[in-house]
């Protein structure tokens, strides 16, 4: 992970910061420089709901370089009480503890660290609400 | 527009083929189609291929295919759209014959899989996914199949059993397939004791890592009889489309929208409907992907896709034989080859050639290759000339 490729999501990732049309009030996450609904280009910067609930979720077993040390693990496609939806870990919850419509609220979290002298990745999780 | 055909067609061996690179499988499968033909030249070449520069550290595939295939000097470009890449250099070819550009147009899918460890080939994968806001928080791509299946369990109560049904279908025709990576038949049973990968799906639901290359020779229909030597296949139409990139960006997580919207294009293109289809090929890179692409081409209504494969309807012999091949399952899946290998397995069963996995007098063929979760896909459609 190069340090300006995870500076760059810093708003996102640790503020939850969305992008909202100003025309139509479509929410983007992230934020984007053209509305697909009303093709305005003027965005207001918004903080997404810190609750929601599991939409689906699965139990990674098999995981990616970076997250051997936390396998097994819940990962999630959360709705917020917004409407916006984002993936993301289900942590303090055990395989058979989740289940969909789950209600959880979002915590800033060690994502993983990335090499022996790489950036420490943080960012959002959920925990059983 | 003229009218296109495919009059040759060949695959490279498919599997863990230490001893081959890009270029060795590549010329194995294009010296296969070649000799399917009477042409003495190649105007044009189109190369598939997801990452030669993750996988084997090769990029600029298109002067490596045209410097390894003998034919330097020839125009050559290479499509990618992750795993619809093949599909994708088939529609360029496609395109460029029809619209007159060129004669004799070769297409060539590829991938070199094995070069690389797990944890390499998953990243290599894993980068048709979003890497910021889906890999970065720790999905794979079984675990983003993995969650459709879910979400497709709980609103229409497909099961577990629906799911291995497809793995053990699609195993038993590659049996029946020389050219299919694995050639066993399992059961029920042994998919669903196979090992965890993302729950509910084990490793008996997923495709395999392979290497392996497919090639395809286009020229306009009217010259088919001169540079042919078998009955010719038309090119009825091709549909894609694409999708967002992230599955959770969806107002429907279990629903393959570009998968739909693709569809709708070909048949429309070809004035054909989802009963005119005598076999299709599709992308069962999860077993679960089967299942939901039977719904968005319209051979099951929506969420029952899981019925149709349990009702027998999608194995040879049914209503709707799917993946008679093997799909990406058993037969294997290269990448970039597997939306080229999805056609020459529709030419086969086309000219009547596909031995004991063929379908009875088949007229018309499709084949649905798609992108990471659903992001691009695309739907070629042949027919008998
Ligand atoms: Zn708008």
């Amino acid at each position: 992970m190069q340090p300006q490729r995870y500076w760059r999501e810093i708003p996102q990732r640790y503020r939850l910061e969305a992008g909202r049309c100003r025309r139509c009030g479509k929410v983007f996450m992230p934020p984007r420089g053209l509305c697909d609904s009303c093709r305005s280009t003027e965005f207001e910067t918004i903080r997404l709901a810190d609750r929601g609930k599991v939409h689906t979720y699965t139990v990674i077993r098999v995981p990616p370089a970076g997250f051997a040390a936390q396998s097994p693990y819940v990962l999630a496609v959360v709705e917020l009480d917004d409407g916006v939806r984002l993936t993301m870990q289900v942590a303090d919850c055990g395989p058979d503890e989740v289940r969909v419509g789950l209600p959880v609220r979002v915590e800033f979290r060690k994502i993983n660290e990335v090499g022996k002298s790489g950036v420490i990745c943080y960012g959002y999780k959920v925990v059983p609400a | 527009m003229r009218e296109v055909a495919v009059i040759g067609a060949g695959m490279s061996r498919w599997g863990e083929l230490w001893h081959q690179d890009l270029r060795d499988l590549s010329c194995e499968a294009v010296l296969k189609a070649l000799a399917e033909t009477k042409a003495d030249r190649v105007d044009s070449i189109h190369v598939g291929c997801m990452t030669g520069g993750l996988f084997a550290g090769q990029e600029h595939l298109a002067s490596v295919m045209a410097d390894c295939l003998g034919f330097a000097g020839v125009p050559a470009s290479r499509s990618e759209s992750a795993c619809a890449s093949g599909g994708v250099a088939f529609k360029a070819a496609y395109a460029e014959v029809a619209a007159g550009l060129c004669d004799v147009a070769l297409v060539v899918g590829v991938e070199k899989m094995t070069d690389v460890g797990g944890d390499e080939a998953t990243y290599a994968l894993g980068t048709a996914a979003d890497q910021e806001y889906e890999c970065y928080n720790g999905a794979t791509f079984p675990g983003l199949y993995a969650m459709m299946a879910v979400r497709h369990m709980h609103e229409f109560g497909t099961t577990r059993r629906q799911l291995s049904q497809v793995a053990v279908k699609n195993h038993s025709n590659g049996l029946l397939n020389p050219e299919a990576q694995y050639h066993a038949k399992i059961t029920a049973e042994e998919v669903e004791s196979s090992a965890h990968v993302a729950d509910p799906l084990r490793l008996l639901d997923c495709s395999p890592i392979t290497d392996g290359a497919a090639a395809l020779v286009l020229c306009p229909l009217d010259m088919a009889k001169k540079l042919g030597k078998k009955a010719p296949v038309k090119v009825l139409a091709i549909g894609h489309a694409t999708d967002t990139i992230a599955l959770h960006s969806r107002k429907d997580v279990c629903r393959l929208a570009a998968v739909e919207k693709a569809a709708e294009r070909a048949y429309k293109a070809a004035s054909l409907k989802p009963e005119d289809i005598d076999l299709a090929e599709v992308h069962d890179c999860f077993t679960i992907a089967e299942i939901m692409v039977t719904e968005a081409l319209g051979f099951a209504r929506r969420g029952e896709g899981g019925k149709l494969v349990a009702s027998g309807a999608t194995a040879i012999g049914g209503k709707i034989p799917v993946n008679t091949s093997g799909g990406l399952k058993s037969k294997g899946h290269p990448v970039g080859a597997t939306g080229v290998a999805q056609l020459v397995e529709l030419a086969v069963q086309l000219r009547g050639e596909a031995g004991g996995r063929q379908v009875k007098k088949p007229s018309a063929g499709l084949a649905q290759n798609m992108g990471g979760t659903g992001g691009s896909s695309i739907v070629s459609i042949l027919g008998v000339a």
